[in-house]
């Protein structure tokens, strides 16, 4: 599958630049791509992997001139023997969607939600085959529904987008996609925003794709596993350059550059060997949660059950990971926990406090003993407070500290979570995504809790970051000997950080137990599916998967 | 939906009857006596005045001459005035006037707002966008009544383009300066919260997907931006329509047409408590139908209200 045997690749960039103006031209420039260089043979799946900020998807928005307009590109790309760039953008509409086409992150935020998907399907095929008729505009839809594996083709023409579930609203933005035939498929992080079991079907329709279309695939993805399974050659950026480009078992087995080295490591792995626990189970849980039932009404007022009939400990001292993938009630658990959410039945205690049962006035104390830190940092930060305001508002509003001495334990705890204690009069905006998580988690642990609940704390971060993140988590974890209940979807990462693992689906506790023993030989199908879904990163041990689950 | 529609029509109840009650309670509040002033400067005999007040019902404490009016109500009676006039025939010549009017200018409101939004949202930051904000500005911070006179004297007395008053001229062009007057104030909202939407929906993920599949500015602007903004701004528009409506008294006034809103006029000048009832009775009526018609329309827009 390499480009030596074929004569002319299908995508030849050269060179290619992308610059920003800044504030109207008053600030210098800034570089986003410099020097990319790559060819992408027909057939083949080309990953580009980098962290936020690398360039991956600006370099390949510049070849198709979905830049803003504050964007310089230059250089070259041939698509065949069109050059892209310097193409004004009634031309390069011609080649978008026709010869290269593109699909996103968020497959629920990229279909016009106002419109059928039938009708979207249609308007693209209009617009570069005008001389379909009605009829076979339509039957050429249902061909490509049929070809992503979209059950019932016909019927799913007249759905919305807000009635398909993510993977089927990402299998509609394949279809449309590949309407037009395209010699290239640009595909930016397809399956970031979707579930691990989701992204498996959608992966398998992607690669079975390979057989039914001559595309070219443009795999763009922060993702090592999702890089492992799919792509024949990789290229790695950093800073908006080019760091290394190789074949794929090459790159995974013997990585030549540094930063290629540096970014496999980082990847978290299951398989992380036996560790003590720090659980005390001596003493009272941390959170006792028994026969939990929690019922809301949707909107057309059926009763859904988000919680149902969960038993769950947490000792002082313990880490324990709740696992499973959206809408399982992971997250209403945790709300639980916190007294955010209204428990149905059952009962829900917390640091020796009965939500529901004792009075709100102790339920508020309880709340000061329970830190939280979630998912996104940009949002969880009141971006018109000085991270300092931010760790030191705790401290004031329930310790009463005031002057120096919550000046000096604002500045320990910047300390602790490795931040600068000069950093205290910054600003959110002012801070990386990982510095803000790491501003989130000192003011969880600002009061010294007893019970801290993370909620995703670490989805929204580069791996790179993720991995010192959760290095730093798991050193204050055990510095403070805090009960932790770690939500997350990732099972490498809660395979790193917890004692033990419950596994939830569909609102139900399928599986509790050591983390060794559920990560290693678990006891629930749905268990068994979760850990089988997220792709490993490396390629032949990929494969040898792949057969394994295809053939059963 | 079934509930939705329950909701929305137990919620209607409650305000009409909250309203029309508080309007009852004002207009018996006003100062001066009524049966008093039918007599003009010649004082009444005492017998006539109290068996005019008898006629009237105005003997009875309010709550109870409220709950009568109610009951008149659901069988369609609008009431009566102190010269024996039913209020609904009163009002029955006026209606077309004020209707007319309230379309003309909710019509210029759509059309203009619509447009100069999306002018605006797609040419934001720049000269354009900043034109029609400082527009925008200037119309909202004047008041109906000067902008009424000023474009009568301007453009009716001096330039002469349309007609100074009445509606001798018929539609639209008795019509048009008035409409364009009291939606000026409508036109100015519209345009900044179609402008806004546009901003919004133009940053939005799928735009990005229409312009990678290739799709033309026109078609990516004309059909999918501009639906998928116009659904915040119509909510907007609906209840601007009945404000329109109800909104008319001053300008009815200034240009001399014979709508409902210059009765009303009349009638609080001339304490006809019956007239001012029945009339506003009459507009809140239209103005929650009007809301109600358009939350449905908003669901024929907008697929994700109508599967709730």
């Amino acid at each position: 599958m390499t480009t030596d045997t074929t004569p002319a690749p299908v995508l030849r960039v050269r060179d290619l630049a992308v610059t920003f103006r800044v504030d109207g031209g008053r600030a210098p420039d800034v570089p986003a791509v410099r020097g990319l260089s790559f060819d992408l043979a027909a057939g083949e799946v080309l990953a580009v992997v980098g962290e936020s900020g690398s360039g991956k998807s600006v370099s390949t928005m510049a070849l198709l001139g979905l830049l803003p307009g504050t964007a310089t590109v230059t250089g070259s790309a041939r698509l065949g023997d069109l050059e892209l760039i310097g193409l004004d953008d009634r031309a390069l509409s011609d080649v978008r969607g026709r010869r290269v086409a593109m699909i996103f992150q968020d497959p629920s935020n990229a279909l016009d939600p106002v419109f059928t998907i039938g009708y979207q399907l249609r308007e693209t095929l209009r617009r570069h085959l005008p001389g379909l008729s009605r009829a076979e505009a339509r039957e050429r839809a249902v061909e490509l529904l049929r070809m992503v594996e979209l059950p019932d083709p016909e019927q799913r023409l007249k759905f919305f987008p807000h009635q398909l579930s993510g993977g089927q609203a990402q299998r509609v933005m394949i279809a449309m996609a590949l309407a037009c035939d395209p010699e290239v498929l640009v595909a930016d992080e397809p399956t970031t925003a979707l579930d691990v079991t989701v992204q498996q079907e959608v992966l398998d329709v992607l690669r079975r794709l390979r057989e039914r279309t001559s595309a070219a695939v443009v795999l763009i993805t922060h993702d090592m596993g999702v890089v492992a399974d799919l792509a024949d050659r990789v290229v790695v950026m950093r800073h908006g350059e080019v760091v290394e480009t190789a074949p794929v078992h090459d790159l995974f087995a013997a990585p030549a550059a540094e930063y290629t080295r540096t970014l496999l490591a980082a990847v978290p792995r299951i398989g992380t060997p036996e560790r003590p626990s720090a659980a005390d189970t001596r003493e009272r849980p941390a959170l006792n949660v028994e026969h939990l039932v929690v019922e809301y009404k949707d909107r057309r007022g059926r009763v859904v059950r988000a919680v149902d009939d969960v038993t769950l400990r947490v000792q002082p001292g313990e880490m324990v990971a709740l696992v499973g993938e959206s809408g399982s009630g992971k997250s209403t658990l945790g709300r639980c926990a916190l007294g955010l959410a209204p428990l149905t039945s059952g009962t829900v205690e917390v640091v020796g406090t009965r939500l529901g049962r004792d009075t709100p006035r102790a339920v508020r104390a309880a709340r000061t003993r329970i830190g939280v830190v979630f998912q996104n940092p940009a949002a969880s930060l009141n971006p018109r407070y000085t991270i300092g305001e931010s760790v030191a508002e705790p401290l004031r509003v329930h310790a009463g500290l005031r002057g120096d001495a919550l000046r000096t334990r604002v500045a320990e705890l910047l300390d602790a979570v490795e931040l600068p204690a000069a950093w205290a009069s910054r600003y959110p905006h002012e801070l990386s995504g990982g510095q803000r998580q790491r501003v989130s988690i000192a003011r969880a642990v600002s009061l010294d809790p007893d019970l801290l609940i993370a909620d995703e704390p670490t989805s929204a971060l580069d791996v790179s970051v993720q991995a010192t993140v959760l290095e730093l988590f798991r050193s204050v974890q055990q510095r403070l000997r805090f009960a932790c209940l770690f939500i997350s979807h990732d099972l490498a990462v809660v395979d790193e950080l917890a004692d033990r693992v419950a596994v939830m689906h569909r609102g139900r506790l399928v599986e509790v137990g050591e983390r060794s023993r559920v990560l290693g030989a678990p006891e629930h199908d749905y268990t068994r599916r979760l850990l089988n879904a997220a792709p490993v990163p490396d390629p032949a041990a990929q494969a040898a998967r792949r057969s394994v689950r295809l053939a059963s | 939906m079934t509930r939705y529609a329950v909701r929305r029509a137990v919620e209607l109840v409650v305000v009409f009857l909250g309203v029309t009650l508080v309007i009852y309670l004002m207009v018996f509040a006003l100062p001066g006596d009524p049966i008093r002033s039918l007599g003009g400067d010649r004082p009444l005999p005492d017998n006539v005045v109290a068996e005019l007040r008898a006629r009237y019902h105005l003997d009875e404490p309010v709550l109870q001459q409220y709950l009568r009016y109610l009951g008149g109500l659901f069988t369609g009676d609008l009431g009566t005035n102190f010269s024996g006039q039913s209020v609904a025939s009163r009002m029955e010549s006026r209606w077309p006037v004020t209707i007319t009017l309230a379309l003309t200018a909710w019509g210029i409101e759509v059309v203009l707002g619509v447009l100069l939004g999306l002018f605006a949202g797609l040419r934001r930051g720049r000269a354009g966008d900043r034109l029609v904000l400082a527009g925008t500005i200037l119309a909202t911070s004047i008041p109906v009544f000067v902008v009424a006179v000023t474009a009568q004297l301007v453009l009716g007395v001096r330039l002469g383009w349309f007609p100074v008053a009445g509606t001798s001229e018929g539609w639209p062009t008795s019509y048009l300066l008035p409409a364009t007057v009291i939606a000026v104030f409508g036109l100015a909202s519209v345009t900044r919260l179609m402008r806004g939407s546009v901003v919004d929906t133009l940053q939005s993920d799928f735009v990005r997907t229409l312009r990678a599949k290739g799709l033309r500015q026109r078609q990516v602007v004309g059909v999918h931006v501009l639906r998928n903004s116009a659904i915040p701004v119509l909510t907007f528009l609906a209840i601007d329509l009945g404000f329109l409506l109800g909104g008319t008294v001053v300008v009815e006034g200034v240009f001399n047409l014979p709508g409902v809103g210059q009765l009303l006029f009349q009638a609080i000048r001339a304490h006809e408590g019956p007239t001012v009832v029945g009339v506003s009775t009459a507009l809140i009526i239209i103005f929650l139908l009007t809301n109600l018609v358009v939350d449905l329309l908003s669901s024929v827009l907008d697929p994700r209200i109508r599967h709730e």
